[in-house]
């Protein structure tokens, strides 16, 4: 069946099968392998994209409840060329290592410091733990949190 | 015109350099293994035994065949001759029975073990025809724990006839004269739970076969894609030449992933039977179940002391539970728990017998800082209850035993039967030194008034402990550096990248050596087309030994650069000194590398050596005890360790972190628990509790490099797993100190809430 969204704001029109994964449809259909699957049961979070402005995370959800949505993957998190803000803050804090779980904190992270630029380092504990990293100790995640969100705050201020 | 100075000071090795593999991880365009697809391939998916234990007889896969999209389903049945068994990497007389074959074809023996591989036009047709596979097995009793096992009364090998592969031996000195002259001798029981690494990325391959070319490549290659290439050569009777092994990004490693599995070989197997790309990607249910295990030890252990709190002697027995069949590096744990039990401590007199023995579970094989982790758990328990028998200070008896500078090399005790690595030796270091950094940091003067204390309701320890962490595994590794058109430096190293940061390590070493900015260094790595041979990254050996074959490439490279810029400039290549990518006379002529490029520099660099690096350090804990929950909140944590030489301060802190924080999970939350019938209950990431953010925000840690290697050029040591292993002791002290008014002994791992409650609520009835 046809399904029709739109990813990193460019129109998609998809042939998916009923049972398709959000994440499969994006990462087979679409060839968006940014964003990565790690259990396919709602745990990990290395799948999370951002759904009309939430944090979801596309394993868990069929690729037909995306039609009409507004789909962001970690793909459309970042600039043509060169890293954004938050993206700069993980390099600086080495807070990835494998890269794996990666695109999934970019998009929970990002989604939330949309939402609450002054998120406090427990607020950023709490919403991160939804998404595994068995690299980093998750400190240097925090911290680069911490640091990004001035950008976000200034984003806020700017609009 | 500025005169070029020549900079003999390093630029980039010992800093805190930003990675080089970020950029592309950071906007999604890293490449792991499914995210690559080949025109017309198929995808596998394994069918699984169901139990623990038994005999098959019958598959039928007549009903699987006949849905759409289903291309075959392979069994042993389609394997001609014997069906291959996995090689061994590191050998020993007795384990040959036990390797394991690359499908069951008589008997499965453990809930997991492969029976049957379907093909089909996408994964989910593959899994639907799963259900689909008829099969037929005999239920034989399940040997799951280590008395059943080690009575031999259920034989899982009935032609060997015994559970028990091998028993190591560890010694040194005269054990039982040690013990016949100490004034005190503390004696316990152990247990460390059966885990795995768990990486983010589940395990996965892409295998293509070129009829006409009669040659294999296996895409998805990771930690040993030489090794690995060589036994899928040898089993598939195709020359090496003929396999490739391609690696992409890899999703984490920690000692589990990049083993030879059997799925490898049946991968490939079909790819080349069918002649289609054949894909497989595990989900993570299956990865739980046929991943290597680890850490299922129990063990019976004593210390000799004199009165003075001077160890005298250890000895003890351990077992571990090795699984169904000897993996690739299914003994090294084992080997390693009685090998570096002593760890940083001085003890004359040694001996230990480690005992290996298989059971209807998973085969189990290395996870980060294997047997060392559970011999750290062992031996630390003892010292702090040896401090508390002997009426010693707790820090007093540890800096009576730690080894200092004075006594290095110092060895450690011999391992037989050999398995190429029976004696090995401390390379160089001052234990005190990194203790003492702890004492400090952990404020531990201030919180030793803490001890036992009860809080706001809850009941406050601490602890500290230290720990060796064995790199630099041999024997070799190989890099080739190249002249590109451009004048950029391409480094083509044997060494794998398991997610540590190795294009960025070996691009800073690389810079140094031939004094180029980094951005002239390209990496590629990892895969058997890039260089005849290398080794891959294991045992925490890339950084050294692949760091060291470049500093040999960049001698030769140098070399090749003098002799060409004295062609073209018509000197002697005396009479040329390089620097800076610039090559001159001293009349002031000179030759840029980019110009050199038409003439070739291509040259090979290798470093050899047997001898392992021993970073060293120690970790300190501060836990807070609610008896009512049995929940341990880890207030601090911080660890120190000397890595010889730091060739970058953030990647080596990453590691050091990232690790104590897997310890966490390994003393807290992560248990593969099995039932009676062998049936692993463990099934997702909500069963399998990693540590998650908000579990463990403190946690500190700093480096040293004050006693560097002798053993490379680099003075460097393996640091990707030292910070994991004082965890399980420092923690299960720190929770004993502040639950000493109970009395408790937490030798059980893992200390899960429930346990916790369990020992106080046993001492509060005892009371």
């Amino acid at each position: 069946m046809k399904v029709e969204f739109e990813v990193n704001g460019a129109a998609a029109s998809v042939d998916v099968t009923p049972r398709m994964t959000l994440a499969d449809c994006l990462r087979h259909e679409l060839n968006l392998t940014g964003t990565h699957v790690g259990c396919e049961h709602g745990v990990c979070g290395a799948c999370t994209v951002i759904v009309n402005g939430d944090a979801v995370r596309s394993c868990l959800m069929l690729a037909v409840q995306a039609q009409g949505a507004k789909v962001t993957t970690v793909e459309g998190l970042s600039l043509e060329e060169g890293l954004t803000p938050l993206q700069q803050s993980f390099k600086h804090h080495h807070a990835l290592q494998c890269g794996f779980c990666t695109p999934g904190m970019l998009t929970t992270l990002h989604a939330l410091l949309s939402e609450e630029p002054e998120a406090s380092e427990d607020r950023i504990r709490e919403v991160i733990s939804g998404n595994i990293c068995r690299c980093t100790g998750y400190v240097p995640i925090v911290e680069a949190a911490m640091d990004a969100r001035a950008s976000y705050q200034q984003a806020r201020g700017d609009k | 015109m500025k005169p070029a100075s020549h900079h003999n000071q390093n630029t980039y090795i010992g800093g805190h350099i930003e990675r080089v593999e970020d950029y592309r991880f950071l906007r999604g365009e890293g490449q792991y293994l499914d995210d690559i697809s080949r025109p017309g391939q198929w995808h596998a998916a394994f069918l699984r035994s169901p139990v623990a234990h038994g005999r098959i007889r019958n598959i039928d896969a007549s009903a699987a065949l006949a849905m759409p999209g289903v291309h075959a389903v392979v069994t042993a049945s389609d394997i001609v001759g014997e069906i291959p068994t996995i090689p061994f990497r590191r050998p020993n007389p007795t384990i040959g029975p036990y390797a394991q074959p690359i499908i069951a074809r008589d008997k499965v023996r453990y809930f997991g073990e492969p029976v049957a591989m379907v093909l089909a036009d996408s994964a989910e047709l593959a899994e639907d025809a799963l259900n689909a596979v008829t099969l037929d097995i005999e239920t034989l009793p399940p040997v799951i724990d280590r008395e059943t096992a080690m009575s031999d009364k259920v034989l899982l090998f009935e032609h060997v006839q015994t559970n028990i592969p091998t028993v190591f031996n560890a010694d040194k000195g005269d054990v039982d004269a040690a013990f016949a002259a100490a004034d005190f001798v503390i004696r316990d029981q152990f247990y460390t739970q059966r885990q795995t690494a768990l990486p983010m990325e589940t395990r996965g391959l892409l295998a293509e076969w070129d009829a006409k070319l009669g040659k294999l490549s296996v895409s998805g290659a990771a930690k040993l894609p030489f090794f690995n290439r060589k036994a899928m050569a040898k089993m598939m009777s195709l020359p090496e030449e003929a396999v490739d092994y391609i690696e992409l990004d890899v999703g984490g490693g920690f000692g589990a992933r990049g083993e030879f599995y059997p799925e490898d070989y049946l991968v490939a197997f079909g790819a080349r039977k069918y002649g289609h790309p054949v894909k497989w990607i595990e989900d993570r249910r299956e990865h739980l179940m046929a991943i290597g295990h680890s850490r299922e030890c129990s063990s019976d252990v004593e210390l000799a002391f004199r009165k003075d709190g001077v160890l005298l002697g250890m000895r003890g027995s351990l077992y571990i539970n090795i699984g169904a069949y000897v993996r690739p590096n299914g003994m090294t744990p084992v080997r390693n728990a009685a090998q570096f039990m002593s760890g940083p401590y001085r003890i004359p007199a040694i001996h230990l017998d480690a005992h290996a023995f298989v059971s209807n579970k998973t085969p189990a094989g290395t996870y980060r800082g294997p047997g060392r982790y559970e011999g750290c758990f062992f031996i630390e328990r003892l010292m702090d209850q040896a401090a508390a028998g002997l009426g010693i200070d707790r820090l007093e008896i540890r800096r009576r035993n730690l080894l200092t500078h004075a006594e290095m090399p110092y060895p450690l005790a011999t391992v037989l039967p050999s398995d190429g690595r029976a004696e090995t030796q401390c390379d160089s270091g001052h234990h005190l030194e990194p203790f003492e950094l702890v004492v400090k940091d952990s404020k531990w003067a201030e919180k030793a008034a803490l001890q036992g204390k009860l809080i706001d309701g809850r009941y406050h320890g601490i602890a500290i402990g230290s720990f060796i962490e064995g790199g630099a595994s041999g024997p070799q590794e190989n890099v080739r550096m190249e002249l590109h058109a451009d004048g950029k430096v391409g480094l083509y190293a044997g060494s794998s990248a398991i997610g540590q940061g190795l294009e960025t390590i070996l691009s800073q070493i690389a810079a140094d050596s031939l004094e180029l900015p980094m951005d002239r260094i390209e990496v590629f790595h990892g895969s058997t087309n890039i260089l005849k041979e290398g080794w891959g990254s294991f045992g925490s050996r890339a950084t050294v030994m692949g760091g060291s074959a470049v500093l040999d490439g960049a001698k030769k490279f140098i070399a090749a650069f003098r002799e060409h810029a004295a062609r073209r400039l018509n000197v002697t290549i005396e009479e040329v000194t390089v620097s800076e990518g610039v090559a001159r006379t001293a009349d002031g002529r000179s030759v840029p590398l980019a110009e050199v490029a038409k003439d070739g520099i291509n040259v090979d660099g290798s470093f050899k050596n047997q001898t392992p690096t021993y970073t060293y350090g120690s970790s300190f804990a501060h836990v807070a005890v609610d008896a009512g929950t049995g929940h341990v909140e880890v207030i601090d944590y911080v660890v120190a360790d000397d890595v010889g030489r730091i060739i970058n301060s953030m990647t080596l802190h990453g590691q050091v972190m990232g690790a104590a924080v897997q310890g966490f999970g390994s003393v807290f939350s992560e248990e593969l628990v099995y039932n009676d019938e062998g049936q692993l209950m463990v099934g997702s990431l909500a069963d399998y509790l990693v540590p998650l953010a908000s579990d463990y925000p403190v946690v500190r840690c700093h480096s040293l490099e004050n006693y560097p290697s002798p053993t490379n050029p680099l003075g460097a040591k393996g640091a990707g797993e030292g910070g994991i292993i004082p965890v399980g002791g420092v923690i299960a002290n720190a929770v004993a100190n502040a639950l000493s008014s109970f009395g408790v002994k937490p030798n059980v791992l893992p200390l899960s809430p429930s346990r916790v409650w369990e020992m106080i609520e046993d001492a509060r009835a005892k009371a």
